[in-house]
């Protein structure tokens, strides 16, 4: 038996994967981390939400706490967000989130207050053995979080519980009606937690922190065939405002902030058959080169075949949509995943 | 366990609830009626305002019974505002009862120095005509700290003489005598369960039949000043609470203050690098807050906890989340060691053994954090 600090966000994942650790017999303590002091309407911060997740603790018998990681959450995930987009990339916060808050500060305080592992409510699930410790996509293939855990290294799965990640949602829900919980019937928590949907959204969070510039939109031909209000707020993939007055579909293909220029495309001129990625993580041994991988390259995308260069570049079998730069690139072999980049 | 927390609340005191008991059973009445059954309640009532008058060194006709210090503190300010228009003036330690009432009625704040004592040439420097209220608090919730009020006092008529005086004495009340130490104030703010009595009532006095804008308004009970049902049991057990808190006030003191100095001076020389906040000269007996650098507040408190001591950071934000003092940060304290102090604090009822059992843990835990 282990003590084991659980991440309680206040939704119905981290309430069920609680009450697991629990019934398994471990000694559970709960703790909600503060991540964000401005305001909030969705996700994991608000007061709400603090108030659910010490409600379910009382409902099963355990100690709660709240950690202010305010600051860490500031200078790890918010600042370099900010800085992302004012550089023309597109971030994943909560990548980073749980690279530095929850696998990061959060583990590190559990492990100066003496517990042997964390758990948190994600859908995938962590596993040990001779082979060092492993991560998989949840049982629910719909609902699977493996990819937003896809950057932890061997030290960090090996303290690591993921209880429902054996579970569906629906056998989630269930167990956690079934216990009277007042979380069972929570909506799922939805995009970035930080930035209010009922408040203008990325657009006016970015701009009271930001200057936005208007950029022109040209052809891979350098012919100008539009303006675009935010250089900032345009993502490589993205086809909403840049169809100008042409004809046929076109993609922003490059965003160039400093030269307030947007690169636009056919959908043939936006798809690669190779993709270049930095700051590689493993959940175990590096892969050597030419390894057979399936890439996937958003949280719920299809994985795509690849071949490993062995440094940060990775072929792939089939030509796929151009990733926007800062997203994860997340590596598997069929449900394990093996590492994960940040494309270029 | 060790209960170290009686800045944030105390145990009913025996006395109080005997008092409160027939009020939450046979005696039920509205004291606003006109029958037996109201009458019995608004004789307890009056009763009770006439203890609390005498402990507060103020007249029975004014004291405004209120749902505790924060509304008490709010009373003060958005009356005053309410009623004469202007602004008011704060110092930068009060408690966000009165620092955020501040700020929503466009009031500016006043720095303190390194032990938390407001800086007076700062404060008549803020004033003015403009001016309508004034709020410097009695003893500080975090560290302890007592304010000089009648010098503030002076300023106050000095600088601004037709501003009201206020204090908070929320936290003074179970070791000053408030009476005589906030006699020079026109506005008192007490909270009941800081002396033993029960949650949510506490009292404003309201000296010289000084009109306030209320903030509730309905059936005009506390003279026009606060209206809905009394809290009777509520009252009476603040009445209580307050006459028992007087009467052992003197002993209380001294014997608590030896177990604080015991406590600090203790743990000082046990943990190296401890820093203990503010000046002992000028601080209430309760009070015991300490900075250990390198170990961080949220952490030692919740090993604290496991180890059966209850103790706090000062402040805490509505989700619970320790936030960074704003009281600490106010006298100077850089912000990475305000995120590493703990406040300690001692009452009537903490014991020889409380104090044991805070001296064998704290350092050992502070250690082990430091450790990583």
């Amino acid at each position: 038996m282990a003590r084991v600090l659980v991440a309680m966000s206040g939704g119905v994942d981290s309430s069920v994967a609680a009450a697991v650790l629990r019934d398994e017999g471990h000694e559970v303590v709960g703790a909600t981390m503060k991540l964000w002091g401005g305001s909030s309407d969705s996700g994991c911060c608000s007061v709400a939400d603090v108030e659910d997740a010490r409600r379910v603790a009382q409902q099963l018998g355990l100690a709660h706490h709240v950690f202010n990681l305010t600051d860490d959450f500031d200078s790890h995930v918010v600042e370099p967000y900010v800085a992302a987009h004012a550089g023309g990339r597109t971030p994943n916060p909560c990548v980073e989130c749980n690279r530095h808050l929850k696998f990061g500060s959060f583990l590190r305080r559990a492990r100066q207050l003496g517990f042997d592992a964390i758990a948190t409510g994600h859908h995938a699930r962590a596993g040990g053995g001779s082979g060092g410790p492993t991560l998989r996509r949840g049982v629910d293939r719909a609902k699977d979080q493996s990819y937003v855990l896809s950057m932890l290294g061997p030290a960090q799965l090996g303290r690591l519980r993921l209880p429902v990640g054996e579970m569906t949602k629906d056998e989630v829900r269930r167990r956690a009606a079934a216990m009277g919980l007042r979380t069972a019937a929570k909506p799922d928590s939805q995009d970035v937690c930080f930035i209010m949907a009922t408040n203008g959204g990325r657009e006016a969070f970015l701009g009271e922190r930001i200057p936005l510039h208007p950029g022109r939109v040209v052809d891979t031909g350098g012919r100008v065939v539009g303006t675009v209000p935010a250089v900032e707020l345009v993502t490589v993939g993205q086809r909403r405002g840049l169809s100008g007055g042409g004809s046929g579909r076109r993609y922003a293909i490059a965003v160039d902030v400093a030269g307030a220029t947007v690169v636009t495309g056919t959908e043939r001129e936006l798809s690669v058959d190779h993709l270049d990625v930095g700051e590689l993580t493993w959940t175990g041994a590096p892969l050597a080169a030419g390894a057979d991988v399936e890439v996937q390259t958003s949280a719920h995308g299809n994985p795509v075949p690849a071949v490993y260069d062995g440094g940060g570049g990775l072929c792939l079998v089939e030509p796929i949509r151009r990733v926007a730069p800062g997203q994860t690139v997340a590596l598997y072999a069929g449900d394990e995943v093996l590492g994960a980049g940040i494309a270029h | 366990m060790a209960y170290l927390d009686h800045a944030a609340t105390t145990p009913l005191r025996p006395e109080a609830l005997a008092a409160m008991l027939p009020f939450l059973t046979e005696h039920f009445g509205n004291p606003s009626g006109a029958h037996a059954v109201s009458r019995r309640a608004k004789q307890a009532l009056e009763e009770a305002r006439e203890e609390v008058a005498a402990a507060l060194g103020c007249a029975p006709g004014e004291v405004v019974f209120t749902g505790g210090g924060t509304e008490a503190d709010n009373l003060a300010l958005a009356g005053v505002v309410g009623r004469r228009g202007g602004r008011p003036v704060c110092s930068a330690v009060e408690h966000h009862a009165v620092l955020h009432a501040t700020e929503a009625l466009g009031g500016t704040v006043v720095g303190v120095d390194e032990r938390g004592v407001v800086d007076l040439d700062a404060l008549g420097a803020a004033l003015g005509p403009e001016v309508s209220v004034v709020s410097v608090m009695l003893a500080n919730n975090e560290v302890g700290t007592v304010q000089p009020l009648a010098q503030v006092a002076e300023v106050v008529r000095r600088c601004a003489p037709g501003a009201a005086l206020h204090t908070d004495a929320v936290q003074a009340f179970a070791w000053m005598d408030v009476a005589g130490a906030a006699a020079d104030a026109d506005l008192v703010a007490v909270s009941a369960h800081k002396f033993g009595g029960p949650k949510g009532v506490g009292a404003l006095v309201v000296r010289g039949g000084r009109k306030l804008a209320p903030l509730v308004h309905g059936g005009g009970q506390e003279q026009e000043r606060r209206s809905g049902t009394h809290n009777v049991a509520g009252i009476v057990g603040m009445a209580a609470a307050m006459t028992a808190a007087v009467a052992g006030r003197e002993t209380t003191n001294l014997r608590v203050g030896a177990l604080r100095d015991r406590l600090a001076d203790g743990l000082l020389a046990a943990v190296p690098g401890a820093v203990e906040t503010g000046d002992r000269a000028v601080k209430i007996p309760g009070n015991c807050h300490l900075r250990f650098p390198g170990a961080e507040s949220e952490a030692l408190l919740f090993l604290l906890d496991e180890a059966g001591l209850c103790a706090s950071a000062g402040s805490a934000c509505a989700s619970g989340a320790m936030e960074p003092s704003h009281v600490l940060a106010a006298m100077g304290v850089p912000r990475q060691e305000a995120l590493c102090g703990i406040r300690l604090s001692l009452g009537p009822t903490t014991t020889d053994d409380d104090v044991d059992l805070a001296l064998r843990v704290v350092p050992e835990l502070v250690a082990r954090l430091r450790r990583g």
